[in-house]
Parts: structure tokens; sequence; C-alpha cells
């Protein structure tokens, strides 16, 4: 698949930005409204650009409105229905903590459960479609969940050290999350790796229905340049990178930020994992390209 | 409106020959020249006379070559457009409600004032029935040309989706699939229709004719003998025979 910069930021910083809010939500943090405007300035900052992002993807960005309709059917409605309703809670919250009464146990609650909700419909989206095996493994879903939460404690750690805090409750969050993360990843990596196009039937014998007469191949394409199909789907550039992108998901994702949460222990201080958050997106980020540059659609079984 | 309809009555879809096409384009040519100027907007063409032309076509015609464990290969011309599929995974997905599946013919549609361009139907049909149109943002498929099949304006004999209508092989065959007396039903019946992909679970509607078993006489060791078959010992007589021998004692 066409690995789209706007998708890839999309479903990072709103991953990150979600996985801050269920963690704010549920109390994390001080209570101080220092930090409160902190904390929902960068949340509110990372969802919000986020899904800018996804609607850079559009043809037509002016009926993204009309995205919110189809809920009962469609995950992609279903996570702009639930992104904005988090958001809608979020707001509530933010005022009740910055300008009023404190921080809302209730409203927390709600906020977290409808982040996780939201994160979990931008991964089905990705999930739902037989016609791509490496996403339709039972696995995607949480691998968005799981980074989302890791990136997620990691800026919340950032920003506890930042206010003069040392959060050794949030730094042990941090390292398990972390951990959570990296087993994840793991699992839907074998997963996917066992996942090719025979086992959605979708080989290039099936694609024709001439499996009975022999074995199948392309001899002449239907068209003299690529199409839109292929530049979106048949995308292989990216395949190519496959090690190098693993390489630079595992240094930057899990080896330097791990490092550095050891670090932060003497050192103290916001600065570190504020580090260690930023390698660790920069490793999802390695992560995401990956997943849509070597994901194969059963489209190109035709090509 | 994304959530599919009840199995409709009626299923409109077409047949595929594909021991009878001949793999000319016409339909996807009549198929491009039809649905520029009619339903929806106009299927767009990029740097259409530059180095990188760039276009969407609602059906194209690939060629594969098919090799069995003995014997020669094969030549299969197979065209390719939307199968009207009764679980369409591109309704199910859309976020807008602007894919449909209608519930009176089965045809599944775009209503491309609706469509916001988010390419995920495109994502979710296994077949590359869909393309979204660079110029006007919106995706773009197979109508089975609903503004032809219905139009009282045209003559009886064009109310046939334009690619149908072209086929000089009569390699396309239109009509009801839910109807088991209907011509298209009957032929799928007698020819073992098929259907692609069926490990999708997409049930498609239009369903492809498979080639028919080759004969004897068109099997690799004949047709390579003839090719290489020295001058007949016995040339024939009159006219024929001796402007054969004419042109030998010319060297």
């Amino acid at each position: 698949m066409h690995p789209a910069p706007s998708l890839i930021a999309f479903t990072t910083l709103s991953g990150v930005g979600f996985g801050l809010l269920a963690l704010v939500g549920l109390g994390a943090g001080p209570n101080a409204v220092g930090f409160g405007w902190a904390a929902c300035t960068v949340a509110g900052a990372l969802c919000v650009t986020g899904l800018l992002c996804s609607t850079l993807h559009l043809g037509r960005p002016d009926r993204a409105w009309r995205a919110l309709s189809q809920w009962r059917s469609s995950w992609l409605s279903r996570e702009g229905v639930l992104a904005i309703a988090t958001l809608a809670v979020f707001a509530l919250y933010a005022l009740t903590w910055l300008f009023g009464t404190g921080r809302s146990a209730v409203l927390g609650v709600l906020m977290s459960s409808l982040s996780v909700a939201t994160v979990y419909a931008t991964g089905m989206i990705y999930g739902q479609l037989k016609t791509v095996p490496t996403w339709s493994c039972p696995w995607t879903p949480w691998k968005f969940l799981a980074l989302g939460l890791s990136s997620g404690s990691l800026v919340l750690l950032a920003l506890i050290g930042f206010a003069g805090e040392r959060g050794i409750l949030s730094t042990f969050l941090a390292t398990a999350a972390l951990a959570l993360a990296a087993v994840v990843v793991f699992n839907w990596k074998s997963s996917a790796a066992k996942a090719d196009l025979a086992s959605v039937g979708a080989t290039p014998e099936e694609a024709t229905g001439l499996g009975h007469i022999g074995r199948v191949r392309l001899l002449e394409s239907p068209h003299s340049s690529p199409n839109y199909l292929m530049k979106e789907m048949v995308y292989k550039v990216a395949r190519h990178r496959a090690k190098s992108l693993a390489r630079v998901a595992l240094i930057a994702g899990l080896v330097v930020p791990a490092v550095l949460l050891v670090l932060a222990f003497p050192i103290g201080g916001g600065f570190v994992v504020f580090v260690a958050a930023l390698c660790h997106v920069v490793g999802i980020l390695a992560l995401r390209w990956a997943f849509f540059a070597e994901a194969k659609h059963a489209v190109s079984s035709y090509y | 409106m994304t959530m599919l309809p009840e199995t409709p009555s009626v299923k409109l879809g077409l047949v595929i020959d594909l021991d009878t096409c001949v793999g000319c384009h016409a339909c996807a040519v009549n198929c491009k020249s039809w649905n520029t100027g009619g339903y929806g907007a106009p299927l767009s063409d990029l740097d259409a006379y530059g180095s990188n032309p760039d276009g969407s076509w609602l059906n194209r015609i690939h060629t594969f070559e098919v090799t069995p464990d003995e014997g020669k290969a094969q030549l299969v011309h197979f065209p390719k457009s939307c199968l009207h599929c009764d679980d369409a995974p591109c309704v199910t997905v859309c976020p807008t409600g602007a894919s449909y599946k209608r519930a009176e013919d089965g045809i599944v549609l775009v209503n491309e004032d609706h469509c916001m361009g988010c390419g995920l139907c495109a994502w979710a049909c296994p077949y590359g029935a869909r393309e979204l149109d660079g110029d006007a943002g919106v995706m773009k498929k197979c109508t089975l040309c609903v503004d032809r099949i219905y139009n009282e304006n045209l003559p009886e004999e064009d109310r046939e989706p334009a690619c149908v209508r072209a086929c000089p092989a009569r390699a396309r065959h239109f009509g009801d699939l839910a109807d088991p007396n209907s011509a298209v039903s009957k032929l799928v019946a007698e020819r073992g229709g098929m259907d692609l992909m069926p490990g999708q679970g997409t049930k498609p509607v239009n369903k492809y004719l498979p080639p028919r078993p080759r004969r004897e006489s068109n099997t690799g060791a004949t047709a390579a003998g003839a090719v290489t078959a020295e001058r007949p010992p016995n040339p024939e007589g009159g006219i024929l025979g001796w402007l054969d021998r004419a042109l030998e004692s010319l060297g």
C-alpha cells in the first residue's frame, strides 16, 4: 500500500494525543492548574493536528463532515464520531480543571474510555480490510492501542518532569507501557509474517478463477502507464527498505527510550524523558511507514 | 445508507465469457466514452498528451498466461469491472454514505455529491473496481450504465451497458442474475459461471465463464508440427500445384 504521509502523521499523532488523554482522564499527573494547562494544551494540539492531517488525504476535504453519518457500519465513521465525542468531553474536563472546580473523576473516566475507543476505531479502519492480509489480523487494533498508551505515557512523564515532579508511579507506568508495546508489536509482526494473499483467498489463480487450468501470471497489463490502483495499492518502493525501517523502529522506538527512562531515575527532570518520547514517536513513525508500505493488497494479484 | 439492503429480488449484472473475449478493449473504450459524458463527474484524463498519461477507467482488460502442469500455456483475455457484489465491502466501509447498493436492482453506485474521496472503498474492494478521480476528487466506479439501461429516450437495443453493446465478440452478456430463467442465468448454469476470489466472501453478482477445454488439434504438439513441417511430399495438382512448382523453380 502507498504510505501516505498524511495517514502516517494522522495515526501517529492522534495515537499519542488520545493516549495522553486516556491517562490524564484516569487522574495521572499532579492536580496543579499549571500542569493542567500543559497537559491539556499538548494533548489537544496532538489530537487536533492528527485529525486535521487525516483530512489532507481526502479528495474533497470540504465534505469531511459527512463522514460522521455512517457509524452503524463504517469504522472510519465511528472513528470520527468517537474522536469528536472525546474532544467534547475533553473540553468540559479541561474547562472544569483549569477554570472551575478541579479535575472531575466522572468526566475523566468518560474521556479516558472514549479515547481508548477512538484509538481502537482507528486501528479497525485498517483491521477491517480483508483485502490486506497483514492488516486484517486480530492484533492490528491492539498494536494501535499499545503504541498510543506507550507514547502517551512517555509524553505524560515528560510533562510531569517539566512540572518539577518525580512521578515514580508514572515512570513505572511508562516503562511497563513500553514493554507492553514491544510485546504487542512483536506479536503483530509474527502474525503478519504468516498472512499472505493465499491466506485471504486472493492468489492470481483465485483472482482470475483460472486456477483449474494452471498457474496464472500477467502477460499484458491493461494500460501503458501506472493507474490509481497501482499507485495506491500495488506500491512496492518502500518494501526494499523494510530492514532499515525495522532497525529504526527498534533502536529509536524501544532501545533509546528504555535507556533514557533508566537514566532519568538518577538524573531526573523532564528533558531526558522528553527526548525519550520524541525518539519513541520517531520509532512509531517508522513502524507506521512499514505498516503501510509492506502491506500487500488483494488487487496486486491482477498486476 | 451504507448498510447493505436485503438480498435484492432483481440482481442486474454481467456475464463475461473468457472463452470468446478477444482482448480488443472495445468495451473499455466505449465505457470510457459513455461515462465521460454521462452519469456523474466525467472520467478524467490527466496529462493525456504528455509523457505520463493517467486517468480513470471503469473497465480494464488484462491478459493472463495460464500454464498447466503439462502442455502449452494458454492466453486468456480478462475484462474486469465492478462485480456489484451482494456483500459489497465497499458499501459498508464508506463513512459518508456515498457508496450504496440499490435495493431494487442490486447495482452498486457512488453518490458523487456526497463522496469525500477518502479512498477507503477502493481499499476494501479486492477486485480493483474503483478508482479515485484525480480531477473531481471523488470515487468512480462502474454504474452498469444505469443511465442507459432504463433510458426510454434510447432505442430499445441500446438499453444495455456500453461495454455489452460494443463487444464485437459477444463476450459480454447483461441481465438479471436473480432470475434462474433469464438468458444470463442459463448461460451461467450451462457453462459453469464462476466467482472471482470466492474466499473474500463478497458474493459477486457478475459471473465469469471459464475458457472451454482446448481441442486436440489445437494442442502444442500438433501446432508446433504444422509450423516446422517440410513441403508436403505430394504437391497438389491443378493451378495451385503448378504455381507451387513454378515458384520452387524460381528458387
